[in-house]
């Protein structure tokens, strides 16, 4: 081990906490709405997690178990990384159980298992504002979220249609946040966004590069926009998981050999590695 | 007297300030009144102010003194002050006026300019469209050029939509411009019979006639009109 | 004739620096009613467009809207959102330049079923069928409704814009040269088609034009601007046929020399 003498519990200074937290409790006041904030250096490059990172920082304390997952897994670089790093300069408990976390940080995946209250969810968020492939004026989107005017959203979704016959938006699909704010959920899959929808625990977004924080409180609507006749359909690979042999998860497509050979397998792999524990008890019995 | 149209002390001169300021007067003291079902033809030479008193009378230009009065929906309105927007409602409901040239609207159909002033009375379309066509066939258009736009027609052709475009509504007064200028024989007759229909609808009409026949042939009297001396 | 206007402005007036772009100007409008605004560049008509549809603030006077239920809105004071409401539903505007006015990324239908959707139409098969019954409208051929306006004409995106606009049928729609950028022919084409449009609607327009002939079209009433003042307005045909003011008489008189 490494010393950490001189290094602030959990990385940062007081002062950036307690500035990230106003940040987040502006957020959880005003559900989906992008609160800026002072995002600061970290020692690891921006789209790497930096706007997770700062949040889980700020609301992480001695006694919490954290989680952290990369496309659903435990096990990526990223992940290990961001778990290591915690582990060293907050000193607190890791696991890869999702039902053990009290935190659970995320790049693109909401675990399978359902998060109950008192969790926290902590996305990391590449590009936060919704709207920033079809109105590239800053202004003008922040005009638009103030007076609620997403009209042009819709219109994203009419083009999908009328060129490919449904809305072709598998990740970052848009959601309105509380029937008011139009909100970015991250690049999870679209699959994953009907899990957002009143969801028990506290799930809060973070932005570094853009320097943005926003949040969904407990139990808040979440609501995937659609239209009547082409409602929102969540999507996964019409597969059962090699390995834990699930048709409700999400999965990746894994390729096998050079022959064209391909497995599908659970991209949440706590889930994945409970129900083969499962099952072999279930055997065993 | 029982009147539709009168004017009172009714006077327009023209401000040319382009040509140094020079006034022209045109008209003094006009009194004319113009009893229903009664038909009066303008007289007088050539820069009389015929054609001026014409204009002044449908609010085309403005009168300079006195009042236009016109019995409107049986309310005496004096057009001379009326707003734009009462202008274009007794244009709408009683004053009709046939210039010598039909202003072309491009790209409309003959029928529906000649059946637009009925659908503005609130006509439905398609019973306009009948009446009109009704009224170019008497005036021997053929049918076949009912749909096209009447840019192109001659004037005569012009000459008779714009009359039938006159004519379609029943205006309690109507102004007529030398409505048989460019008109056979044929087709004045047809107009002498339309002035007398409306005569006896109970029409009031105002006309400049040159054709000397169709004028004693349609009016009850003339109307002097006199150069003014001192134009500059 | 009695109902109450549907925009009235009292005297407003607004200087840029040392220059006044309006100087006291007032002005109604009532439902149903095409208004021209005439005069050559720089006479403040645009201005005076942008400041009644509470794009600019005035330095002194009012704009009052009256709304479909009767309430006085002022115009100035109502507030950001509730004017962006009013902008994309009673109210439309028709720009020179249809790439000021249309999605150039979006297609044909999107354009046009945008407004729709701003209002929370979220039904897909009836406004791709309000779009068609609008392009067909506006003349545009209907199976290009997937196409972008970038691949059209300029008439053709301008019609596009038309269509767009008044698929909500607002009440009033500003127009700021909306001949403007196009060729003679195709001017003439779009002018009746605003004139028919606007006739079968029964829609007020304010239009702001330097083009009297297009003015003399579609036009019921004409205000006559020079230097930020109205020097006269009336009847179209009376204003143009016998000007009264100097400036109004040498405009016209341009026109017919030309």
């Amino acid at each position: 081990m490494t010393s950490t003498a001189g290094y602030n519990f959990a990385y940062l200074d007081e002062n950036t906490k307690r500035m990230i937290r106003r940040a987040l409790l502006k957020a959880v006041a005003i559900p989906g709405h992008q609160v800026p904030f002072g995002s600061r250096e970290m020692p690891l490059p921006y789209g790497w997690g930096t706007g997770g990172i700062q949040v889980t920082a700020s609301i992480i304390g001695p006694d919490d178990t954290l989680k952290v997952i990369d496309q659903g897994a435990d096990d990526t670089t990223n992940a290990v990384s961001i778990r290591r790093f915690f582990a060293r300069v907050a000193g607190v408990a890791t696991t890869e159980r999702t039902s053990e976390a009290s935190i659970i940080q995320t790049r693109h995946r909401i675990p399978e298992t359902p998060l109950r209250e008192g969790q926290i969810l902590v996305y990391q968020v590449p590009m936060p504002e919704p709207l920033f492939r079809l109105e590239p004026r800053v202004t003008e989107t922040k005009r638009m979220h103030a007076l609620a005017d997403y009209g042009l959203m819709h219109v994203k979704l009419y083009e999908d249609i009328a060129r490919h016959g449904h809305i072709a938006i598998s990740y970052n699909y848009p959601v309105m946040v509380n029937g008011r704010y139009l909100m970015a959920p991250s690049p999870i899959p679209a699959f994953d966004n009907p899990k957002m929808d009143r969801m028990p625990a506290l799930q809060l977004f973070g932005a570094g590069r853009e320097k943005r924080i926003y949040a969904v409180p407990p139990y808040t609507p979440v609501r995937s926009l659609d239209f009547e006749d082409h409602p929102f359909v969540p999507i996964r690979a019409d597969a059962a998981c090699a390995l834990c042999g699930s048709r409700e998860s999400y999965l990746d497509e894994v390729v096998t050999d050079d022959r064209g050979g391909r497995i599908f397998v659970c991209s949440d792999t706590d889930y994945c590695r409970e129900r083969q524990a499962a099952r072999r008890r279930d055997a065993a019995e | 007297m029982n009147w539709a149209i009168r004017t009172e002390g009714l006077a327009k001169s023209f401000t040319l300030h382009l040509q140094g300021g020079a006034r022209i007067p045109v008209l003094q003291g006009v009194e004319l009144a113009v009893a229903p079902g009664e038909c009066v033809a303008l007289s007088g030479p050539s820069g009389a102010g015929k054609s001026t008193l014409m204009r002044c009378l449908y609010g085309n230009y403005g009168a300079g003194a006195g009042r236009i009065l016109l019995q409107h929906h049986g309310v005496e309105i004096d057009l001379a002050k009326a707003d734009p927007r009462l202008v274009r409602e007794v244009r709408h409901e009683t004053l009709g006026y046939v210039s010598q040239f039909l202003r072309v609207i491009p790209r409309v159909p003959t029928l529906d300019i000649v059946a637009e002033p009925l659908v503005a009375r609130g006509m439905a379309r398609e019973v306009a469209r009948e009446r009109a066509a009704a009224l170019l066939a008497r005036l021997n258009l053929p049918a076949p050029l009912h749909a096209l736009p009447p840019a192109t027609f001659s004037g005569g052709e012009q000459q008779r939509v714009n009359l039938a475009r006159g004519f379609a509504p029943g205006y309690p007064v109507l102004l007529l411009d030398e409505p048989t200028a460019s008109l056979d024989a044929g087709n004045r007759a047809v107009v002498i019979s339309l002035i007398e229909e409306a005569k006896a609808a109970g029409a009031a009409i105002i006309g400049i006639f040159h054709d000397a026949e169709v004028r004693d042939r349609v009016a009850d009297r003339l109307f002097e009109l006199h150069p003014l001396q001192g134009a500059a | 004739m009695t109902e109450a206007p549907l925009l009235e402005a009292s005297g407003l007036s607004l200087r840029f620096g040392a220059v006044p772009a309006l100087d006291d100007v007032s002005l109604a409008i009532w439902p149903g009613e095409v208004v021209a605004i005439v005069g050559e560049s720089g006479s403040g008509k645009t201005t005076l467009l942008r400041v009644l549809s509470g794009l600019l603030r005035p330095d002194a006077g009012q704009v009052t809207y009256r709304d479909p239920e009767g309430a006085a809105l002022p115009v100035h004071d109502m507030g950001e959102a509730a004017l962006r409401r009013l902008m994309r539903t009673d109210w439309g505007f028709v720009h020179q330049n249809p790439r000021d006015g249309l999605r150039m990324g979006v297609s044909a239908g999107g354009n046009v079923g945008e407004r729709l959707m701003a209002v929370g139409a979220r039904h897909y098969g009836s406004i791709r069928a309000e779009a068609l019954a609008w392009l067909e409208r506006v003349e545009i051929d209907p199976a290009r409704i997937d196409d972008l306006p970038r691949t059209f004409s300029g008439g053709m995106q301008q019609r596009l814009q038309i269509a767009r606009t008044l698929v909500t049928r607002p009440r009033l729609v500003f127009m700021d040269e909306p001949t403007g950028g196009l060729d003679v022919s195709v001017q003439a084409r779009l002018l009746d088609l605003i004139r028919a449009l606007v006739a079968d609607l029964g829609l007020a327009v304010l239009l702001v034009t330097h083009d009297i002939a297009a003015a003399r079209l579609l036009a019921h009433r004409l205000l006559v601007m020079r230097h930020g003042q109205v020097v006269e307005q009336g009847l179209t045909d009376r204003v143009l046929d016998d000007p009264q003011h100097e400036y109004t008489q040498l405009l016209v008189a341009s026109v017919l020399a030309a």
